[in-house]
């Protein structure tokens, strides 16, 4: 008995390898494949899920005027629980389905490790919102948002230009590269901006649960404003503890807090006041954010945020970009990876996130940054 | 007044550790086996209290019962399918059985539950306590947490001393051979211990929720291995070890974040670990118990 299960264990396992094979042929020909990975479910679900959605919006337009060089985009979405093992799992699986161009990744730690897997492939890789340094360290690689340094620079700036604060506390989550990234680029910008940092406290994933203490060392060293670069789902933690210990400073965050208003079971007012960096506020009033909100909403029931517009931002470069350096559906990945990374260089962009967006070679992007505030539960720009 | 603050803190937290130390000690104790799967028992009592308030609305007393019930018949469950098979196989199978079991446990969750952390509405009503003028504040579920900690080492400790079935376990405990021998059922002691180690498990991930309201798959590994610490540090099979070794890593934890680095808190804690096994080897309370071969 026992033989015979090994027996069908083996053979099981031998049609599972030969289907695996099958499947690898090369490129079909008479679409572009363009592959998203990203959080659709998991502590990051928001990011992930506005994504897919804000570059469903895009490619349908595009599709419906005609396609990339008169071919039809062809989009396929996959999970990576913003685990950076199962990205590349998510990543692999996008290539066994011949997969062209990679939009993706949507959080710093996967993308890091993706991007290491499209450097060796040489395809592609536009991340909407992949914000860490390493995120676009090769030449294949570009991205949408302001990378964290950046991020950081830009929130010392606004506070200090703009009199927000100038005793600052951060808590941030060291184990993490893309919290950590931008805390050390705001504590470096801090000091030129009149700003001094109280308190600077970290966490890390292991410990995500309990800040009482590094709150109460906020409090106690009379922070006005408390920077927080981390994700939304810890910030929803320290608002509420925050608040239960009776410390009601200002809060401002970056693109990571993005999202806090969609979490279940949340008491928004708690997030009232707080102040985040997004190059994206759904109210505002251009023609192009109108047209991008109304459609998202019919189509999903919710207000987009930044990171939808990014993700909509994106089709639209790999639109002008491919545009610009004439990929055919029949070009294999590394072919057209060649055009596009040099295409990249020469075009400039108007999306939702910033006009006239151009790109270097080192990937990075060129906008200004905005911020917002929210007030009675939605965003409002500042 | 900011130390105070500190220390009431980790003392909520180190009852909670305290609690889940329980379960390990006394399985330890009397199967000697690591239990490692107690962690997500945990998180499966969190899930059960979410599912009852959440989702069924019902009356947060009672899905703490549920709770309780549910985590105890899965004790009990995991107990006959997974360990009572591996009774006399080498501690190894079983230590490597129970982290098969942890994964089980993590991955069911993931599946029915999904990997969304959830916010969990705390079960304890209790408004917080303000003195001084706000430098001061006590919350509902910290006085709930370590009144709760405090009642059940007593019972428990009575529990252990009075009843005829806490005097099996503690004969079990000493040496299962010879309790067998005096007429103790040693495979309903040992269900019977993990039935009480995972009912605490219950009462631990109330607990644990309701201070830190997130619950996801993964609540209960790191809590879990931060106990098993504490129950080693206690002295692993003593009761009033794992109480005082709970609450110890919890200050510790707590002070550390608080006066040395927010940072390298996890690290000092082990350090403090390391520093006390050497010194003493079988823990705080640990008892020398000699090996007959």
């Amino acid at each position: 008995m026992k033989r015979f299960t090994s027996l069908m264990l083996a053979v099981v396992l031998g049609a599972t390898l030969l289907a695996g094979c099958g499947g690898n042929s090369a490129g079909s020909g008479d679409t572009l494949k363009i592959g998203g990975i990203g959080p659709v479910t998991g502590g990051a679900a928001v990011y992930g899920n506005a994504v897919k959605n804000g570059a469903q919006i895009a490619v349908d337009e595009i599709n419906a005027a005609g396609g990339i060089n008169g071919v039809k985009i062809e989009y396929k979405f996959e999970d990576d629980e913003h685990d950076a093992e199962k990205a590349v799992n998510a990543y692999n699986t996008l290539k066994d389905w011949n997969m062209q161009i990679l939009m993706g990744t949507v959080t710093s730690a996967p993308c890091v490790a993706v991007t290491e897997k499209t450097k060796e492939d040489n395809v592609f890789q536009l991340t909407p919102s992949g914000s860490s340094v390493p995120c676009t360290q090769y030449d294949n690689a570009f991205r949408i948002c302001f990378s964290d340094p950046n991020q950081g620079i830009a929130s010392a700036q606004y506070i200090g230009q703009n009199n927000v604060a100038s005793k600052v506390a951060v808590i941030y989550d060291s184990s993490d590269v893309y919290s950590s990234g931008i805390y050390e680029k705001f504590a470096a910008e801090a000091p030129n901006q009149g700003i001094e940092i109280v308190a600077a406290e970290a966490f890390t994933a292991d410990n995500k649960t309990d800040f009482t203490t590094q709150i109460q060392k906020a409090k106690d060293a009379g922070a006005e404003l408390v920077f927080l670069p981390i994700y939304y789902q810890e910030a929803t933690l320290i608002l509420s503890q925050a608040n239960t210990m009776g410390f009601a400073p200002i809060f401002f965050g970056c693109d990571g807090l993005d999202g806090i208003l969609g979490v279940e079971n949340f008491d928004t007012s708690l997030a009232e006041g707080v102040m985040l960096l997004t190059p994206f506020a759904a109210d505002a009033k251009d023609d192009l954010t109108a047209k991008f909100v109304k459609t998202y909403q019919e189509k999903y029931g919710e207000v987009p945020n930044q990171f939808a517009a990014d993700a909509y931002d994106a089709i639209y470069v790999i639109k002008a970009a491919a545009e610009k350096a004439g990929v055919k559906a029949d070009m294999d990945a590394s072919a057209i990876c060649e055009a596009m990374k040099t295409a990249m260089t020469q075009i400039s962009v108007d999306g939702l996130t910033g006009a006239g967006m151009t790109w270097t070679s080192d990937g990075e992007v060129n906008k200004a940054p905005k911020a917002v505030v929210i007030k009675d539960g939605v965003y409002v720009a500042l | 007044m900011s130390f105070l603050n500190y220390f009431i803190n980790g003392l909520s937290l180190g009852s909670v550790y305290a609690i889940i130390a329980l379960g390990y000690t006394m399985v330890y104790g009397i199967a000697k086996m690591l239990n490692f799967a107690h962690g997500d028992v945990i998180m499966i009592g969190g899930f059960a209290v979410y599912v009852c308030t959440s989702s069924l609305g019902m009356h947060p007393l009672i899905a703490v019962l549920i709770s309780i019930v549910v985590c105890t018949v899965l004790g009990i469950t995991i107990e006959k399918v997974a360990y009572k098979p591996l009774r006399k196989a080498s501690p190894l199978a079983v230590l490597i059985t129970a982290i098969g079991v942890s994964y089980f446990l993590q991955n069911l969750a993931l599946i029915i539950f999904k990997s969304d952390t959830k916010l969990f509405t705390s079960v304890i009503s209790i408004p917080l306590i303000s003195l001084a003028d706000g430098k001061l504040v006590i919350t509902g579920e910290t006085i709930v947490t370590i009144i709760a900690c405090l009642i059940i080492m007593v019972i428990l400790t009575l529990f252990i001393k009075k009843t005829k079935a806490g005097q099996a376990m503690l004969a079990v405990s000493e040496d299962k051979e010879a309790a067998e021998l005096m007429g103790v059922n040693v495979n309903r002691t040992i269900s019977l211990t993990f039935a009480i180690g995972s009912g605490l498990a219950a009462i631990a991930g109330v607990l644990l929720c309701s201070a830190y309201p997130t619950l996801n798959p993964y609540t209960g590994s790191m809590p879990g291995i931060k106990a098993f610490v504490a129950a080693v540090f206690g002295g692993i099979g003593s009761i009033p070890g794992a109480l005082v070794g709970g609450l110890l890593l919890g200050i510790i934890e707590n002070l550390s974040k608080a006066y040395i680095s927010s940072q390298m808190a996890d690290a000092i804690v082990f350090s403090v670990l390391i520093i006390v096994l050497l010194v003493k080897p079988t823990g705080l309370m640990g008892k020398k118990m000699s090996e007959k071969v």
